[in-house]
């Protein structure tokens, strides 16, 4: 039953946050809580199933395929170790940014509510669950992103809102196609019962209309709009929470339906997805290099290294895949960190665009630091994490007959460091012509940024552990028998 | 009959894609709630239609004896339309909300997240 833990905690931390929303410490202490315990279960699972294979539990005692299956292997405890980690870092930046007004209308419980989605999205066997828990998550971000309600906030909220719900229902018809081509949701059973039927009408619309759904989640080129026309307006608690996971959540859909259930191999699955994800990495990139606003160039950045995930998931090589979870991993991290550091700067500086900041090496030199340490991994320095991650995915291409996506990764990588370096420049390194000083930093907010840094030194210094695990994962999902059998046959 | 639902579907997809690129923030919502009455009644039709024939289990079987309607597809449909429901609802108040900040539905002028650059 642990599989559940983590969507249960979620769950119950939300009740109980709503419940206590008129007491502030109370609200703080519950939220706190529930997060250290989320990744103390993250812990336990993601050792449990490295150690002795995949987890699955059957809810309400229906055995498979008819309930409800949720299930981990190596992938879902890695995104669930994750998860917990941002969801901690998030919570405890957000104690001391989020006003008290926007905690009383229950700001802790949506967040919670949030990551029991997540939670839900990754640990789930069943795809119609999936839907259900993809809707979880997004009315809780529809909440997050509308709390305090600024001018610019709601309107972002409007695109963001109805772009988002065409997805949804794209996603919602092709599981519709899909039960009435094969009468099965389980992903594992799905695996069966789709095998080899690649080429009908039925199997091929409903993976065009999932890949339209996921890809639009995951902010994909071409239906990525409504994500740099949102993500920078929420308190920056919120939009490090919606980068390090929402679009993930699209990309993990990708990795775990378009190997499981459907074969992407000899079908014009394949393409799509690498030519897709190369063109949102490039146009994801040139939108990072033009904008003014620390957080609107990280939101390109998101864009830009989506597109080289989904390209690495297009691949589909043993080498690609491990790529793509090594990359996954750090990616939510690092995002995580960038987001809340802006928060710290929008705090000690009253904003975060170009024309209005500037001197902060000068005044606090450590909390420039705290930027550059993270910044230099997400353009893939070493010896940090983003290196190790750019380095496998740059790898794997280099296996493909024809270097052109070889050469795409280096330029993307290359205007990524620009673009990151602009930031420096002008909000860090510049001086500040209006002789403003600089507000004291909070020690809530540096602390989860610091914990994030030191996570990506230490995954760049000692990448073996993550690489093991990311190899591991890879491996269950070139060969998914270890984790129909965990499906399919009851452990008790 | 299956066909009839399938041109139902149709119907409803077109109208709700020529509401939703209209520009206009009511209209899109509209074409929203078409869209999702056409995806629900598409898992309707692919989950098999069957006339009059309730998934009732007689007294003391274990399984039904004739063949009846599958109340799988029906109950994704529920599903998704108290979902469905939910969010149509969000998305009116935000919409009023956000028209009441702008003082415009049209979504080309929309723009406080975006502004442009000749703002």
């Amino acid at each position: 039953m642990l599989v559940a833990f983590p969507i249960l905690t979620a769950l119950g931390t939300a009740v109980f946050c709503f419940l206590m929303r008129d007491q502030r410490q109370g609200q703080m202490l519950a939220s706190l809580g529930g997060a250290l315990i989320q990744v103390a279960l993250a812990v336990a699972l993601l050792w449990t199933v490295t150690t002795s294979g995949p987890l699955s539990a059957q809810m309400g005692g229906w055995p498979a395929p008819f309930g409800i299956t949720l299930v981990a292997d190596t992938l879902s405890a890695l995104l669930v170790l994750s998860t917990a980690i941002v969801l901690l870092c998030v919570v405890i930046f957000s104690l001391s940014e989020i006003e008290r007004e926007q905690e009383r209308l229950g700001y802790q419980a949506l967040v919670h509510a949030l990551v029991a989605g997540v939670m839900g999205a990754f640990l789930t066997g069943d795809i119609f669950n999936l839907y259900v828990w993809f809707e979880v998550l997004l009315i809780s971000s529809f909440g997050l992103l509308v709390i305090g309600g600024g001018k610019a906030q709601l309107d972002g909220a409007v695109k963001y809102v109805g772009l988002n719900l065409i997805a949804t229902l794209a996603f919602l018809t092709g599981v519709g196609l899909l039960y009435g081509a094969t009468g099965t949701l389980n992903m594992a059973d799905l695996n069966q019962a789709v095998s080899g039927r690649m080429t009908e009408t039925a199997i091929l619309a409903s993976a065009g209309f999932l890949l339209f759904a996921y890809g639009a989640k995951s902010a994909l080129f071409p239906v990525y709009f409504w994500l740099p026309a949102s993500y920078h307006t929420p308190a920056a608690a919120t939009s490090a929470l919606f980068a390090a996971l929402l679009t993930k959540v699209g990309v993990y859909s990708i990795l775990r339906v378009f190997t499981l259930v459907f074969e992407t191999d000899g079908t014009p699955l394949a393409p799509v997805l690498i030519v897709a994800g190369a063109i949102t990495a490039v146009v994801g990139v040139l939108g990072a290099v033009t904008h003014r606003e620390i957080r609107r160039i990280l939101s390109y950045n998101i864009i830009s290294s989506i597109g080289l995930l989904i390209m690495a998931i297009g691949i589909d090589t043993p080498l690609a895949i491990t790529a793509a979870i090594f990359y996954l991993v750090h990616n939510m991290l690092v995002k995580a960190a960038l987001f809340l550091h802006a928060g710290l700067v929008l705090k000690i500086k009253g904003s975060e665009e170009f024309d209005k900041v500037g001197g902060i090496y000068e005044q606090a030199p450590w909390i420039a630091v705290l930027f550059l340490v993270p910044a230099l991994s997400l353009a893939g320095i070493p010896p940090l994490s983003g290196f190790w991650g750019k380095f496998l995915i740059l790898r794997a291409t280099i296996d493909l007959p024809s270097l052109a996506l070889t050469v795409l990764v280096l330029v993307v990588s290359l205007l990524t460091i620009y673009s990151v370096a602009r930031i420096w420049l002008e909000i860090f390194w510049k001086s500040d012509e209006r002789g403003e000083g600089c507000a004291p930093a909070p020690a809530l907010m540096v602390a989860p940024i610091v914990l994030l840094t030191i996570l990506t030194v230490g995954i760049g210094l000692y990448p073996d552990l993550l690489y093991s695990w990311s190899d591991s994962a890879a491996a269950g999902i070139a060969d998914p028998s270890t984790y129909i059998s965990a499906v399919m046959e009851d452990p008790s | 009959m299956d066909f009839l639902f399938v041109l139902i579907v149709g119907l409803l997809v077109t109208s709700g894609a020529y509401l939703m690129m209209s520009g206009h923030l009511v209209r899109f919502l509209y074409g929203l709630a078409l869209f999702s009455n056409a995806a629900n009644l598409a898992i309707f039709v692919s989950g098999g239609l069957s006339y009059g024939a309730p998934a009732l289990i007689a007294e003391g079987e274990k399984a039904p004896l004739e063949p009846v309607a599958n109340a799988l597809p029906q109950a994704l449909v529920l599903t998704a339309i108290v979902i469905g429901f939910g969010l149509t609802v969000f998305a009116l108040a935000l919409a009023k909300r956000a028209f009441a900040s702008e003082g415009t539905a049209l979504m080309d002028d929309m723009r406080s997240a975006e502004p442009r650059a000749e703002d």
